[in-house]
């Protein structure tokens, strides 16, 4: 009997010295932390992308919480609609910002960009790049591995087997821009999705002179420069021998399209054009044949 | 006999050329120099379009102290400067000249007699040597000058000559040896004579016993070289290898260099090109090149004037087989796959192999089994299991800690892999992806 009620009184005193030491240490050494941290955390996706630029979706609410301002800082993943819950905790304004997708700015499918060679090193983009200059003669164009599938989170990139290029899910793209860090050819852009998500762009990053350009796929700028010519809002720029269609400046009038001599530049989500808008487009393309060959001489 | 100590593996030799005799290949149409053909800064064209060159002319000057000149190895005119596909893969930018007969330059002696005496001091020499563009003929290409102006601090005890030619296939080392032991020789008396030490050796492996005997019986003659006879593992052939198994010395981790334990390592075939840039006045403009594969009709070694562009060679060997499944710039273990065999010869093109089909082939990916034979197989005491899994997550910290910059990129483990897993080609990847970070913070 003796024995158990000397373990117990035992056991009770350590039990008591325990708590009063944990009650002062959680008092002396408390650490505030601000109560809305946790809150604007629990309306971000959660999906820890690290698209906004900061450690995973808790280290993003306590940048926005600390910040004390909302400039410059998006949740792609969550969105506007996640801003402005962050904005209402906060009671601050939601910057307004456009949505953004993902374009792959590559058209070499295998009927486009014939393989020349058969490359069976590691199933890796990166390690493609670093050993050879791809399968095909374009050493600027997508390889065709997959890192940007395999850097999704949101399950919005896929190959396509047909063409052996990656397809952007519009839907499910937030604009995280992981496949953009896990493209060793930069050829994936982060771009606005656009007016009834309409967007130009072109689809080719060969920096390579226009003769091997053009060996080397049949939808490659050429640098030919017949876009920049007939853009009326000086969004078409060329530089290195590309052209780039400035997201902010073009206007979606799709004139530089009709233009490309080698198709290029892509037009997504537009309704097929009227056929009153045949003539000039046969014009442009009557005009355009003896042109092919002008960007050669060099 | 002596090996390195740690690591190792044993391919299969398959040294197929090893009884033919070099030939002189013939001049290509057109020969293409492509502006870096060496490590460290890309040469500087000192050519325009439309000038006439002969063999041997200047055609572009070294681009830094780490650099290398470049000569035309044909006669004939410039007939652009422009990009052209390399080894790599990628467009280089690269010097075409047409050929247009076979007119040398006089200052050469294009005589077949043995020159010995030489007079000039070591730092002469080392002018010579960086004035004839000589770089590492062994495949890696560094400007040999550079190996021979030791840093402030260090100083040289030996020249140690690499002739091991351990990589399966090739035989151009072996062939150049019996072919030219006493100009090899001369080469290496000079050498030692730049590097201001009294001691050479030169290792060879003993599957060459005729190159053994024969090199041991001329060496006689020369004072204080030695020729090392070693056990057959690859990567002997390696700078660190060498070192440690013939004077057993174990050159430490970067920024470390050989020269930090007293040794200059030089290629065999770099201290033929020395002789020859010195005692004849010829730069570097050919080299001895093996063409050879399984399905090869003539497996060769040519005498190949650089510019050539590889299919020549291949015709040359009987032609592409119908069963090729890979022709590869250098040996099956470190060499390199070409995606076009229009490759102009380099100062480094070793060889040019032709694996057939079923050789080619890559085993099927599987899971890794935890046997570590990439461990015991690794030369450098790494190992590349955790090396390549760091680099397929990106987390070059760790890499870094893991000393991932020591990789010498044998492919010893990738070779020994029973899973054929693609260990060399991620390390790689880290490995150039680490040195870059480390670049980049020395460079702030």
């Amino acid at each position: 009997m003796d024995l158990i009620l000397v373990a117990v009184i035992s056991l009770g005193a350590i039990g008591l010295i325990a708590a009063v030491i944990l009650y002062v240490a959680s008092k002396k050494f408390a650490v505030y932390e601000d109560p809305r941290i946790a809150q604007v955390a629990e309306v971000l996706p959660q999906a820890n992308c690290g698209g906004c630029g900061f450690p995973g979706c808790s280290g993003f609410a306590e940048a926005c919480v600390k910040a004390g301002s909302l400039e410059g800082k998006l949740c792609p993943a969550g969105g506007q609609a996640a801003m402005e819950k962050i904005a209402a905790i906060l009671g601050l304004q939601a910057e307004a910002s456009e949505p953004k997708v993902a374009v792959v700015r590559c058209n070499g499918s295998c009927e486009n960009r014939p393989r020349i060679v058969k490359y069976d090193g590691a199933q890796s983009c990166k390690v493609a790049h670093a050993t050879c200059g791809g399968e095909t003669a374009c050493a600027f164009g997508c390889l065709g591995c997959g890192d940007c599938v395999k850097a999704c989170r949101f399950d919005a990139i896929h190959m396509n087997p047909e063409t052996g290029l990656p397809e952007v899910d519009e839907e499910k793209c937030t604009a995280c821009g992981a496949c953009v860090k896990a493209c060793p050819r930069v050829i994936i852009e982060i771009r606005p999705k656009g007016k009834n998500n309409r967007r130009v762009y072109v689809s080719c990053v060969n920096k390579d002179k226009g003769p091997v350009a053009m060996k080397a796929c049949k939808v490659s700028c050429i640098a030919c420069g017949k876009c920049v010519k007939e853009c009326s809002f000086e969004a078409i720029t060329v530089e290195n021998n590309l052209a780039y269609i400035d997201p902010n400046k073009c206007r979606l009038c799709r004139k530089c399209e009709a233009v490309c001599p080698k198709n290029a530049i892509v037009a997504v989500n537009f309704p097929p054009r009227k056929p009153k808008v045949e003539a000039p487009a046969a014009e442009a393309a009557k005009a355009e044949t003896p042109k092919v060959e002008a960007p050669k001489a060099e | 006999m002596k090996t390195f100590r740690i690591g190792g593996v044993h391919p299969a030799e398959n040294k197929l050329s090893a009884a033919s005799a070099i030939e002189t290949l013939g001049l290509p149409k057109q020969a293409v120099f492509p502006l870096s053909q060496h490590i460290g800064a890309p040469a500087v064209p000192c050519v325009a379009k439309g000038d006439v060159v002969k063999v041997g002319t200047k055609i572009a000057d070294a681009g830094g102290f780490v650099s290398a000149a470049i000569f035309s190895s044909v006669s004939g005119k410039v007939a652009k400067i422009d990009s052209v596909i390399d080894a790599s893969g990628y467009r280089k930018p690269a010097i075409f000249i047409d050929v247009d007969g076979d007119e040398w330059e006089e200052t050469i002696d294009r005589s077949e007699a043995l020159v010995k005496e030489c007079s000039l001091k070591p730092e002469e020499i080392v002018e010579k040597i960086k004035n004839a563009g000589v770089v590492g003929m062994g495949g890696a290409c560094f400007p040999t000058h550079v190996k021979l102006c030791p840093p402030p601090g260090s100083k040289a005890e030996c020249v140690i000559i690499n002739a091991v030619e351990c990589e399966p296939y090739l035989t151009a080392d072996h062939r150049l040896m019996l072919e030219k032991p006493e100009e090899i020789l001369v080469g290496v008396s000079l050498l030692m004579k730049a590097a201001k030490v009294d001691k050479g050796y030169i290792g060879i492996e003993n599957n060459k016993p005729d190159a053994i005997k024969l090199m041991q019986e001329k060496a006689a003659a020369y004072p204080g070289i030695e020729i090392v006879p070693l056990k057959v593992k690859y990567p002997q052939g390696g700078e660190k290898q060498l070192i440690d198994a013939v004077i057993r010395r174990q050159v430490p981790a970067p920024p470390a260099i050989p020269i930090s334990v007293g040794a200059v390592v030089q290629n065999v075939g770099t201290a033929y090109a020395v002789y020859e840039a010195v005692m004849k006045n010829k730069p570097l403009f050919e080299r001895i090149v093996t063409v050879t594969g399984k399905s090869v009709t003539k497996p060769s070694n040519f005498l190949t004037r650089m510019g050539t562009p590889m299919s020549q060679l291949i015709d040359a060997a009987g032609g592409l087989p119908e069963d090729t499944g890979k022709v590869i710039g250098g040996g099956p273990m470190m060499g390199k796959a070409l995606m076009n065999i229009e490759v102009p010869i380099c100062k480094g093109s070793s060889g040019v192999l032709i694996m057939n089909d079923k050789e080619a082939r890559r085993g099927e990916v599987r899971p890794c089994i935890r046997c570590a034979k990439c461990v015991s197989a690794c030369p450098m005491g790494l190992e590349p299991f955790l090396l390549s899994t760091l680099s397929a997550h990106n987390e070059w910290e760790r890499a870094e800690k893991e000393d991932i910059v020591s990789c010498i990129e044998c492919g010893s483990c990738q070779f020994t892999c029973p899973s054929n897993r693609p260990l060399l080609d991620m390390i790689r990847l880290g490995k150039s992806t680490v040195m870059g970070i480390i670049r980049a913070r020395s460079a702030k």
